[in-house]
């Protein structure tokens, strides 16, 4: 579904607005200053240098990582789709368990649900928030965590972190408003691991696409997004919630279908993601080069949509000018008769849509041209 | 071709520029592995090799880019510990060593705990002055007994600049459920057990053992601090 036709039914429930709107303040408000703590903005630059760095070594990070878990008795395991990696989860669990979750961004992407993992869970199915190569450490920055005998972790191939030390600087990243997250658990050893794809290696390949898989999933674009906060997580599919979300979700799985198509556009471009994302994504800058892809690929199809034959008829009318000044003449004295007390505010048929929310003011009787004409 | 080979194929396929450092690494990891082993044998015979990044660096400069600030002084720490465990609506009191028992004994009372979860190795003296506390040592394997109403642990170290602590399982900490089950978590911090920097943290602390880092107490539990000095 189109992220305008999903996110309809969520915009006239005003309490979970609200909610949405508080609870983001409230993260905001710990920082209690403006563009937080001092030194932030060095942190953001290493947050961005670390992460692209492990992303152009991706492969050699990802074999230290899978050694590690090994070394320190636990396994790796692989899974190309959503469906593999819930088949993969399903047979690790012991029989007749019922697993404790820690979500996560992974988790609800490919579709895991369960009861929250207690204190004395036996056995839980945790998004992870890092893994680290050189060790083989699970990281994950939850408070509802006991670590259970049985652990099996879920992570996107990109979530690897190559060194211990690089912690230091990815976990003070989480937190919007600076600090340490209220809280961090960490295991090495005996870990069951799964590591997903699912579309992750096609947004690699993508030269400005792949920026976006620096992501950490602290969700501070979530919480300053104006869209976001208006119509909620649902419309933005599996994928994250949020601009991130209209990101990477395109961008591992193409924009032919239509909700993909629509994420692009589910954005006004305020650019407020881009100014407190820890990790430097240039959120807004991606989602423009999305949009042209979304055109780029409507081009090719038979029938073209409704802007294409506009566009193709503008551009037919303005590449000569006895034509451009015809056009002009004709189209205003149409648009005139729309026209009441010097503003459109109705069109009929498709361009209504376009009048719904908008006015706009009548042409003049004289066009410019003809107006400097008269003059000279 | 199965999944492993098949992502690992289409990541190299996408980083195209390093896929000859890609395919080099692995023998490369290898040797690391065994000169930190080789190191670490002198340490003590069985001895886990430490990670790369936490051995000794030449020079200031952090991989990670960051540059290490100078130290602050010891007093400026503690200090600074303490405002930020306040600033993030922890209670914390300051006691000198022979004071813990007096002081925990007080907060109990005041959140009225029956039964108080104690880790193994916990010091006995901190708990000595309890009267009708029950005393329930948590089990190792099974975690705590989950009727506790409070849990009383050490912790491994503190970090000054962002108000935490961080336990690791040891002596006197406990399981992570130890100090997660019950609502109350009373937390004895030395004064020489804070460190400065979340890079000083990292540096200390080992990576093998389940660490836990508090900066906040989880919603509906309550984190006391007993800040010990002298």
């Amino acid at each position: 579904m189109r992220f305008a036709d999903a996110a309809r039914a969520g915009l006239t429930d005003a309490g979970a607005r609200r909610a949405r709107r508080r609870a983001a303040a409230e993260r905001a408000g710990q920082a209690g200053m403006d563009g937080g703590p001092p030194g932030r903005e060095l942190l953001r630059q290493a947050g961005a240098a670390i992460r692209d760095r492990t992303l152009r070594e991706l492969g050699t990070h990802l074999r230290t990582l899978e050694t590690a878990v090994r070394d320190e008795g636990g396994a790796v395991h692989w899974a190309r789709d959503a469906a593999e990696a819930r088949l993969v989860v399903s047979g690790l669990l012991p029989a007749g368990d019922v697993p404790g979750l820690v979500a996560s961004d992974v988790t609800r992407e490919i579709g895991l649900d369960g009861p929250p993992a207690g204190p004395h869970a036996r056995t839980a199915v945790i998004g992870a928030a890092f893994l680290v190569a050189e060790t083989g450490s699970l990281v994950v920055a939850d408070e509802g965590l006991a670590f259970p005998r049985t652990v099996i972790a879920v992570a996107g191939i990109e979530d690897v972190v190559p060194r211990w030390s690089d912690l230091e600087v990815l976990l003070r990243l989480l937190p919007a408003a600076g600090g340490l997250p209220a809280a961090v658990s960490t295991r090495t050893g005996g870990l069951q691991l799964v590591l997903v794809d699912n579309g992750r290696t096609r947004a690699l390949a993508d030269e400005t696409g792949r920026a976006a898989l620096r992501c950490i999933h602290c969700g501070a674009c979530r919480d300053v997004c104006p869209v976001y906060e208006r119509a909620g997580p649902r419309p933005y599919g599996p994928g994250p919630a949020g601009p991130i979300g209209a990101v990477l979700v395109p961008l591992r799985r193409g924009v032919e279908g239509a909700m993909e198509a629509s994420l692009p556009f589910a954005s006004t471009l305020c650019g407020a993601c881009a100014d407190v994302c820890p990790v430097k994504i240039d959120i807004p800058g991606l989602l423009v080069e999305l949009r042209g892809r979304v055109v780029d690929s409507r081009r090719r199809r038979p029938v073209p949509t409704p802007e294409a034959l506009l566009m193709r008829g503008v551009a037919w009318a303005m590449t000569d000018e006895g034509r451009y000044e015809r056009t002009l003449a004709r189209r205003a004295r149409w648009a005139r008769l729309f026209a009441r007390d010097g503003r459109i505010v109705w069109l009929p048929g498709p361009l209504g849509r376009w009048t719904q929310a908008r006015d706009l003011p009548a042409p003049p009787r004289q066009t410019f041209r003809a107006w400097w004409r008269r003059r000279a | 071709m199965n999944a492993r080979a098949e992502i690992l194929a289409k990541v190299r396929a996408a980083t195209g520029a390093h896929r000859v450092r890609g395919d080099m690494a692995a023998p490369g990891a290898v040797t690391a592995r065994a000169d930190q082993a080789g190191s670490a044998v002198a340490g003590g015979a069985g001895a886990r090799p430490a990670p790369e990044s936490v051995l000794p660096r030449p020079g200031d400069q952090r991989p990670n880019g960051l540059r290490g600030r100078p130290r602050r002084p010891r007093g400026q720490v503690v200090t600074l510990f303490a405002e930020r465990v306040a600033a993030r609506r922890c209670v914390l009191r300051h006691v000198t060593a022979d004071e813990i028992a007096v002081t925990m004994a007080a907060m109990l009372w005041a959140i009225d705990a029956a039964s108080v979860a104690v880790p193994a190795g916990l010091p006995g003296a901190w708990t000595a002055g309890l009267e009708g506390v029950r005393l329930l040592p948590g089990d190792p394997v099974s975690g705590p007994a989950p009727e506790a109403d409070a849990a009383v642990t050490g912790c491994r170290l503190a970090i000054a600049e962002t108000g935490t602590v961080v336990l690791d399982g040891g002596r006197g900490q406990g399981r992570r459920a130890l100090s997660l089950a019950p609502p109350h978590h009373l937390c004895v911090v030395h004064a020489d057990q804070i460190v400065g920097t979340v890079r000083d943290a990292i540096d200390r602390l080992d990576p093998y053992r389940p660490l836990t880092w508090l900066s906040e107490a989880p919603p509906g539990h309550t984190l006391r601090v007993l800040l010990a000095e002298g």
